[in-house]
């Protein structure tokens, strides 16, 4: 993965915009140094400064998240820095093949994510003539936030599995959305693990261990480096930047808003009814590979920048306001008596407001994947929200956008997936076990 | 890890420390008369701070130890060899619970216990000795027996591959091309199914079956590969006799090398891995056959000398790991399915007309039985203490 490493960003604004990193002054410093990528430094930045760590810094990079509980973490977990997300094809038919691998899956994952070896004495322990369990990248490494979570596809559903009849009815493939230029490599699977941690070594660790124990049980179908969150999660997260340069992603679901995340990301039992119950308390992933034209935007001047985002570069405000958490008036009308905030600008097409209320979690992260053969950057943002129902929430948002949304010009979504990710992991219990009981 | 060593390894196969390790949970283990030998299981008290065990020695044979964890996070008991090496271990001992490790030690020596907090870390650790006499393992026998089998086995394939290739290099100087194409498959199978032996000897390697880039590290393009070129592309040249005549002198020689190869339990084992990353890194990439496009067959012989291997380490497997040679067996079956879709009389589907998808499914299968294999030396290398399963 290449990362741009402007050097035309401000650092004067690093600083402050990402407060994750403001844990420590070190972390603050590397931010500053790589520009607008800011943060990846974030393995030697990781080290703990105390002495310089504001009396509000959240938890530390470092630091174990719970594996299990009532919902799977990696969700409304702060969002970390870095992202391994991986899609897989179950290549067998051998029903108890699948679960042992959940099982191995969830044995591994829960000791990847206290920062343990996959197996026990994973690394040295099986000797010289032992092939190790664990391989390695990680041994000495903190847990780091690592959070991993599994999600089940529509194609999971099919009659290989004997599970045709416990498949939730939200879980239906996504319809084509105009301006879609799919890659049947880079869309759906069976399953999928999002590994999320702010070190990336930890996070690609844990995704190629999990790999590693399918062999034979499952293959992957296509996987997406993350170098970036472009979404808080939390309040205690500064709103990060996307590729376009712009704040992303800022009237976004938070953790602290449990009403919300109960309205718009927790499947409740009632939603999930006979057969399907086992979904109850689990969210929906979308995963949408959205390409962008980023030689294209940055010959775009500032002016039409902002009116395609309908929010102000520096600091994030609603056009015609001041903050970056000011209401945006959409009837508000600027010199010109037209709409201060564009009819087909960004903000306005997503806004809950104009979509009936609906809102969604955005967890998403900036990506670039070299270059495409022609001189430009392959970068964008890997589009990842958790939904309670993607048909009567993502849907008709991107519906909208991919109508209307000015944005168009500058993106194209090439990659898309939907998964049920099951409620959390209970003592004793493994990933998954209520659809496989 | 060289397939080959001329001086015997074997002596690292008769040293037995740790043949297994399980906790039991209740369960119904037949070995009571040997844990009779460490005169009751060891107490072993693991807090957050603290790992006391209550003794530190013990004979030789089955030792027990009976893990309290007072703690308030969940811990993990090891008992390590040198190096680290997991002689036996139990995860995920809850606060509160009591768990029982069994560990069956043959040899003398000092070990290391250690609990292990939270799960991370070296742990809290003590020296813990063992005492008495070393007991041989019982698989010596089988071992001995494999290694011959297996001399047998490589005897037998390099004749065959000298009566091949003797066919091939007559045909190719009598400038039959049609006949000659026929026979280079024939002739390089014993080659594929044996080939980590050959690759020990050097420069007779690359002389045999380099590919044209061995002009690169200043070596004449010659051997089977070259004929390959002059046979399916370019037709045969003026030097395509002496060619042949030397790859016959060539393969003269190996042969004779490889019928005095002393081998190992271990480099069996490494053998029956390396055809599998052959068939990963040249075969299914279609490197190796890069003119005539006979990769499927190659790939049919990899997996042949691989699974012949492991044949004769069968008995030594079945002893010590029995799920691993139904797993081995079934992995094999999967891809041979796989393969012999592409079969066609007695040749193969050249690998250009295969689909990606084709690819890739031959591919997963591929990983799924090379994972498999590469457990087999740990379970051969008696010694090595194969990481039981708890």
């Amino acid at each position: 993965v290449t990362e741009p490493r402007s050097s035309e960003s401000q650092p004067a604004t690093v600083v402050s915009r990402r407060g994750l990193l403001g844990a420590s002054a070190g972390a603050a410093l590397a931010g500053a140094a790589v520009g607008f990528g800011g943060g990846y430094a974030t393995r030697a930045a990781a080290a703990p400064v105390p002495d310089a760590a504001p009396a509000t810094a959240p938890a530390s990079l470092d630091a174990s998240i719970p594996f299990r509980g009532e919902h799977q973490a990696g969700i409304v977990t702060p969002a970390q820095d870095r992202m391994h997300f991986v899609a897989l094809d179950v290549v067998t038919k051998d029903r108890a093949l699948l679960v042992d691998l959940l099982k191995k899956w969830t044995r591994a994952a829960e000791r990847m994510t206290v920062g343990a070896e996959a197996a026990p004495g994973g690394v040295v322990g099986g000797g010289p003539y032992g092939v190790p369990q664990d391989t390695g990248e990680a041994y000495g490494l903190p847990a780091s936030g690592l959070t991993l979570t599994i999600g089940f596809g529509p194609s999971l559903f099919d009659d290989r599995f004997g599970l045709a009849d416990r498949r939730p009815a939200a879980l239906q493939e996504l319809p084509a959305f105009r301006g879609d230029d799919l890659d049947p490599a880079r869309s759906g699977g069976d399953l999928c693990i999002q590994a999320c941690a702010n070190d990336p070594q930890v996070a690609v660790h844990a995704v190629r261990n999990l790999v590693r124990l399918g062999f034979g049980v499952v293959s992957v179908r296509w996987s997406q480096l993350g170098f970036g969150r472009t979404s808080s999660t939390s309040t205690s997260q500064a709103t990060p930047r996307n590729l376009f340069g712009f704040k992303d992603g800022t009237r976004n679901i938070k953790a602290e808003e449990t009403q919300a995340v109960d309205d718009f990301v927790w499947v409740a039992p009632s939603d999930v009814p006979g057969a399907a119950s086992w979904m109850a308390g689990g969210s929906y992933l979308v995963a949408r590979r959205i390409r962008m034209h980023i030689e294209v935007w940055d010959r775009t001047n500032l002016q039409d920048q902002e009116a395609t985002i309908g929010r102000t570069k520096a600091v994030g405000a609603p056009l015609g306001k001041e903050q970056e958490f000011d209401e945006p008036d959409f009837a508000l009308q600027g010199a010109d008596s037209e709409p201060a905030i564009p009819v087909d600008a960004h903000v306005r097409l997503a806004h809950a407001d104009n979509l009936n209320g609906v809102r969604i979690l955005r967890r998403g992260y900036n990506f670039t994947d070299g270059s495409d053969g022609v001189g430009h950057l392959d970068a964008g943002l890997f589009f990842l929200a958790f939904v309670r129902d993607p048909g009567k929430q993502f849907v008709p948002m991107q519906r909208a956008l991919a109508e209307k949304d000015v944005l168009n010009e500058y993106i194209e979504h090439n990659g898309s997936a939907l998964f049920a990710c099951p409620p959390g992991v209970r003592e004793g219990g493994y990933w998954g076990d209520a659809l496989f009981a | 890890m060289s397939f080959v060593r001329t001086t015997s390894a074997f002596a690292g196969a008769t040293g037995l420390l740790a043949l297994a390790a399980c906790t039991t949970a209740g369960g119904t283990s037949g070995a009571a008369s040997s844990s009779a030998a460490a005169g009751g299981p060891i107490a072993v008290q693991a807090t957050d701070t603290q790992c006391v065990v209550t003794t530190t020695t013990a004979p030789a044979g089955t030792i027990t130890f009976q893990i309290q964890n007072t703690g308030s996070k969940v811990t993990e008991f090891y008992v390590y060899g040198a190096g680290d090496r997991i002689v036996g271990e139990v995860e995920n001992i809850a606060p509160g619970l009591s768990r029982e490790l069994k560990v069956e030690i043959t040899e003398p020596g000092t070990f290391t216990t250690a609990c292990k907090p939270g799960m991370v870390g070296d742990g809290i650790r003590a020296p813990f000795t063992v005492t008495g006499s070393a007991q041989p393992g019982s698989a010596d026998q089988k071992v001995a027996k494999a290694i011959t089998d297996y001399q047998a086995y490589v005897a037998e394939q390099s004749t065959e591959l000298l009566t091949g290739t003797e066919a091939f290099v007559t045909a190719v100087k009598a400038g039959d091309v049609s006949k000659a194409k026929a026979l280079y498959t024939p002739a390089r199978v014993p080659w594929e199914r044996i080939e980590p032996v050959a690759e020990s000897f050097g420069d007779l390697d690359p002389k045999i079956d380099g590919r044209e880039d061995v002009v690169e590290e200043g070596l004449p393009f010659t051997g089977y590969h070259r004929l390959e070129k002059d046979l399916w592309v370019d037709g045969l040249k003026p030097d395509s006799a002496a060619i042949a005549d030397q790859l016959l002198a060539d393969v003269t020689t190996i042969v004779e090398k490889a019928k005095g190869v002393e081998f190992t339990a271990l480099s069996i084992a490494n053998g029956a891995k390396e055809l599998l990353d052959e068939v990963a890194t040249t075969k299914i990439t279609g490197e190796e056959e890069r003119y005539s496009h006979t990769d499927l067959a190659d790939m049919k012989a990899n997996l042949q000398g691989s699974q012949s291997a492991l044949e004769v380490l069968r008995p030594v497997i079945t002893e010590r790991q029995a799920d691993l040679a139904s797993a081995l067996d079934q992995a094999f079956t999967s891809i041979n399915q796989a393969l012999d879709q592409y079969q066609k009389g007695t040749d193969y589907a050249p690998l250009t007309e295969l689909t990606p998808d084709q690819i890739k499914d031959l591919t997963v299968k591929l990983d799924a039985l090379s994972e498999q294999v590469a457990k087999v030396s740990a379970v051969v290398e008696a010694g090595a203490g194969g990481t039981p399963t708890s």
